[in-house]
């Protein structure tokens, strides 16, 4: 079962290398769309110091649910989604596979640069510390949670407007703890808490989200 | 379709399950649930414009709650419901909890707005802002949000069989999140707005206010129940407009 799995992540890591444009315009997306807050609401640093922790989550929010619609939708044209249903292997070992290749394309690259642009909203050392842990504690739940809507949204017409529209009110608990932890941080407030919950979030994702996405998929396959 | 499943139950009411015996069970119960909203509703608005006396702090202002309170309470009490046929139509394949369901999700969306709506009209008032980004707007925000991807997805597929299940995975998904989007809105607005907007009430509430609030929460149920038989009914004849006996109903 080990094995099935690596071999899902393996597989995914490989197709996105052979298309590494696809990965980095997702990376791309995210620090134009950081860049643009600054152009839009003024160069003030005290305020920029502010904002800056729920720019940069809402941001990781956008880019998650952007890459979300090469989740499943390129093995569901090519029949390969099928064939990994008809394997024999638990679905929902497959589809952690896929979140776990998911999350090392875009939610693990994100966290790495929003130490750039914590440098580029004059964030202090313990609030950018934070924010990289905050993100790496919370965008495995991105993904999670994310590849619920995708699969809900499989092969519909307009699924990239609609999976916004379903995945992101359930985002809502990531980006309050993801970003109150860099506040209580950079308020000399412990951010442990805030932490423990974005963990727990993760986690409580990770054991039941792959049901769900599951349950979606035997839907949208049919 | 896959009815032999289940168990007749103790006093035959499963045959309600039967679209024809639905059909026409809903459509005799349709004008009493109607009336009896109109007569609670008119009932609590007398309490509650007449009855009622005016609140110390508030003023008048404050009646807005005889209709904010209770489209509060059914907008989280109708999702609850939603979510509960959605899913016993998703475990036990049964055509009507799904199309109940279905029924239920735009009277849940207008409760929610409806609860919005009057809270921005009685925030402006007494807290001087229509909104406030208050815990309890947000998360009602954030609920509105989810019944309106429920009918969006539940709309964005062609296949009514589809539909159902795709939305009731949804709808499950979303009643295990919304008592932590609850919770974590209420934290969230406890830690970035303090005592700026406090939610102050009179310390009891005189009892007559209580009683043109329940009456009309009662009102709002009969409401509520026969919108949804009346939707139920639309989309039964949509579904299954290929059998005889909705032939029979369309000749009279």
């Amino acid at each position: 079962m080990i094995g099935a799995l690596l071999a899902v992540v393996r597989r995914d890591l490989l197709l996105a290398m052979r298309q590494r444009g696809d990965v980095a315009n997702v990376l791309l997306f995210f620090v134009i769309v950081v860049t643009m807050v600054p152009l839009g609401v003024g160069p003030d640093r005290d305020m920029l110091r502010l904002i800056a922790p729920g720019v940069v989550w809402v941001a990781a929010l956008l880019s998650a649910i952007l890459s979300l619609g090469r989740l499943f939708a390129l093995d569901y044209a090519d029949g390969t989604l099928e064939q990994i249903m008809l394997s024999g292997q638990p679905l929902s070992l497959a589809v952690l596979g896929k979140i776990a290749a998911h999350w090392l394309m875009t939610g693990a690259p994100i966290t790495a640069l929003s130490v750039v642009l914590a440098m580029m909203f004059d964030m202090a050392a313990a609030p950018s510390a934070t924010l990289v842990a905050s993100l790496l504690l919370g965008t495995p739940s991105l993904s999670l949670i994310g590849a619920v809507g995708a699969a809900l949204t499989l092969g519909l017409r307009g699924a990239g407007v609609l999976v916004t529209l379903l995945v992101l009110p359930l985002y809502v608990p990531v980006l309050i703890f993801g970003a109150g932890a860099v506040d209580a941080s950079a308020g000399g407030v412990s951010p442990g808490a805030h932490l423990m919950l974005l963990g727990g979030l993760s986690l409580a994702a990770a054991a039941l989200a792959p049901w769900a996405i599951g349950a979606a998929l035997r839907v949208s396959v049919e | 379709m896959q009815t032999q499943a289940i168990r007749p139950l103790k006093f035959g009411l499963h045959r309600f399950a039967a679209p024809p015996e639905f059909y026409r069970l809903a459509g005799r119960l349709i004008p009493w649930f109607g009336s009896a909203a109109a007569l609670l509703a008119a009932a609590a608005l007398y309490l509650g414009f007449f009855v009622a006396p005016t609140d110390f702090q508030q003023g008048e202002v404050y009646r807005i709650i005889f209709i904010h309170v209770p489209a509060a309470w059914m907008a989280m009490f109708i999702y609850a419901v939603m979510a509960f046929w959605a899913g016993f139509g998703m475990a036990f394949n049964t055509r009507m909890s799904s199309m109940w369901a279905c029924a239920m999700a735009p009277t849940g969306a207008l409760m929610a707005f409806l609860a919005l709506w009057t809270g921005a009209l009685w925030g402006r008032p007494t807290w001087g802002a229509y909104w406030a980004w208050d815990g309890r707007m947000t998360s009602t925000l954030i609920l509105l949000f989810l019944y309106i991807g429920f009918m969006a997805l539940h709309g964005a597929i062609d296949d009514p069989r589809r539909a159902d299940r795709a939305a009731g995975v949804l709808a499950l998904v979303g009643v295990v999140n919304l008592p932590i989007i609850y919770f974590s809105v209420q934290w969230w607005n406890s830690l970035h707005q303090g005592a700026s907007v406090s939610l102050t009430r009179a310390p009891s509430m005189a009892v007559t206010m209580l009683e043109a609030m329940f009456v009309m929460t009662l009102a709002f149920w009969m409401y509520s129940i026969a919108a949804s038989l009346a939707r139920a009914r639309a989309i039964l004849l949509e579904r299954e407009k290929r059998s005889s006996w909705v032939q029979a109903v369309a000749q009279g």
